[in-house]
């Protein structure tokens, strides 16, 4: 059978992978430059029995997705920045009732409407603590059309292991660009499916109490069981809790069910790193412009490579420390002011070793860009 | 083969970034080529000048973006204005003769092409400009077949437009040859 091969939008990707994933609930509220995901899937949801919501606004979204999910659905909704922002909330409270959901935030240059139509990876943070209280949350990323389509798989399945929010930051660079995509079989790459409770009606049912392996088993609300969910610290029913000891459990499941496998969420590529004294370190559409400069200078002899991230939280840090462990110059390519960096520095064992090279004009960082940095880094000048 | 780095520009409605995507899929699906495409977003998109970039290679491309073409393709005078000066020394410089006066000389090879009057005279419909342009572009560059762009056409047009889009490919491709035989 040959393959099903594409060329499309990042976006288009993403809707793709949503699908082959299970995606069939959608709640969204389109805007520049994540629109082609919620035009795409209003037309194919439909098709596949599955519905499509466009809601008043982000926060109505994300409250929709999280209902949807509650009842058995897979769920996703996609925003930029802006709509990042008001989802906050709701997305905490999908971190608190643990309501496997996907959340795709197409970067756009900020704060506030900043720069609609063009690039940025200002919201990397935003990801991370954009919702108050403590948490631990998974976010990945993506350079080129392949991986779009593999780590939004990955998403819904990462959302249903851990039973969690899992963000999606993509950037407009990626979101907007066409390139050729191989559409994988079915069965190629792995699906997780909802873990549910072997309960059955009439029995018993306890919503969040971990088994052994840390994992909780889903009823479809609305289904054979009657239980609570709420925003509130609650127990192994669902109800209100201020016990110092539920709390504390409660607490220690939600941030240990990530931050202790953070190994196996851990997502990341590399180019040229076995003998580099330069290791670049990018993510999303800059790791294309550093990878070009790793490419080019290589061909000249120069030892230097590059790690791709495609998880920023739980952010790999022994992975970064592991791989730049040699290198005598380490350099984040983003477009931002060095959220990666700062975490790159906390990394690693010598971080006055570590250096920034960015754009945050709304202007894709280009190779050009990059290799003016090195070259002031290596004392050359530009 | 060599890396063709191309820039199409002109004015939104014209048909520039219809005509980039449909050269880049049919590279990618039909000639097992590399492509990428990208372009402008925004209100320029609607009636100003719009840009958009296409590579084509036969190896990975990583960068998406052109910074100096080696084909750019200028439909209108402000894009001409705008992007002419950023051709690469050697490349391809396409205009139209009915919307482009081309005033400074760049290190380039310029090529005028009556495209727009072909069009209007022999098909009267403005609507394939973009296609005809597409013809002298790959009749340019060789870079892909004809019989790719069609099929890629077929995908996308009703029909019954059809016909009327070969037409305007064939132009575009005998109005670049003449070209080539004249000079």
């Amino acid at each position: 059978m040959s393959k099903t091969i594409k060329f499309i939008q990042g976006n288009e990707v993403c809707v793709e992978a949503a699908l082959y994933a299970g995606l069939n609930f959608f709640a969204g509220y389109p805007i520049t430059p994540s629109t082609e995901i919620a035009e795409l899937l209003s037309f194919r949801l439909p098709q596949i029995g599955g519905r499509f919501i466009q809601m008043e606004d982000e926060i109505a979204s994300m409250c929709a997705i999280i209902g949807a999910s509650l009842t058995g659905s897979k769920v996703m909704t996609a925003t930029s920045g802006p709509g990042f922002s008001l989802m906050q909330e709701a997305l905490g409270y999908a971190v608190m009732a643990e309501i496997p959901s996907v959340i795709v935030n197409v970067q756009r240059g900020g704060p506030s409407t900043g720069l609609p139509t063009h690039v940025s990876q200002g919201d990397v943070n935003q990801a991370r603590w954009g919702t108050h209280g403590d948490h631990a949350i998974i976010t990945l990323t993506a350079s080129n059309h392949q991986d779009v389509f593999a780590m939004t798989v990955e998403a819904f399945n990462l959302a249903e292991t851990y039973r969690t929010p899992v963000i999606l930051l993509f950037d407009e660079v990626v979101g907007h660009m066409r390139e050729r995509v191989v559409i994988p079989d079915k069965g190629e790459q792995p699906l997780v499916d909802r873990l549910r409770t072997a309960v059955k009606s009439g029995v018993d049912y306890h919503p969040y109490l971990p088994r052994e392996d840390g994992r909780l088993p889903m009823s479809d609300f609305g289904g054979v069981h009657r239980y609570n969910v709420t925003g509130l610290a609650h127990d192994m029913w669902g109800f209100p809790s201020g016990n110092p000891q539920v709390v504390h459990g409660l607490m220690r499941h939600l941030i240990d069910k990530i931050q202790s496998n953070a190994a196996e969420i851990a997502r990341i590529r590399e180019f040229f790193l076995e003998d580099a004294d330069c290791i670049l370190i990018s993510y999303g559409s800059s790791a294309r412009s550093s990878l070009h400069v790793v490419q080019n200078r290589r061909k000249r002899g120069e030892r230097i490579g590059l790690l791709e991230l495609q998880s920023l939280w739980p952010f790999p840090a022994r992975i970064v420390r592991e791989k730049c462990r040699h290198a005598q110059t380490i350099v984040v390519v983003e477009m931002n002011m060095g959220q990666v960096l700062e975490q790159v520095k906390l990394a690693v064992e010598q971080p006055e070793r570590v250096f920034l090279a960015n754009r945050m004009d709304g202007v894709f960082i280009n190779p050009t860009d990059i290799r003016n940095i090195l070259r002031l880094i290596q004392g050359r000048g530009i | 083969m060599e890396r063709c780095r191309m820039v199409f520009s002109g004015s939104g409605g014209q048909g520039v970034i219809t005509a980039a995507i449909i050269l880049a899929e049919a590279a990618v699906l039909y000639e097992d080529l590399i492509a990428v495409q990208s372009q402008s977003y925004g209100p320029e998109a609607r009636g100003g000048s719009t840009r958009t970039d296409v590579i084509i290679a036969d190896s990975e491309i990583y960068f998406p973006k052109v910074t100096q073409p080696n084909v750019l393709v200028c439909l209108t005078q402000e894009a001409y204005n705008k992007f002419h000066p950023i051709i690469r020394p050697g490349g391809s410089l396409i205009t139209d003769t009915r919307f482009v006066k081309t005033e400074r000389r760049v290190d380039a090879r310029q090529i005028e092409l009556a495209m727009f009057q072909a069009v209007m005279e022999s098909i009267g419909k403005p609507i394939v400009f973009n296609i005809c342009m597409l013809g002298a572009v790959i009749a340019i560059t060789g870079l892909v077949r004809p019989e790719s762009i069609i099929r890629v056409l077929e995908t996308r047009i009703p029909p019954s437009f059809l016909e009327m889009n070969q037409k305007a490919l064939d132009l575009g491709i005998t109005i670049a040859q003449n070209l080539g035989s004249q000079s």
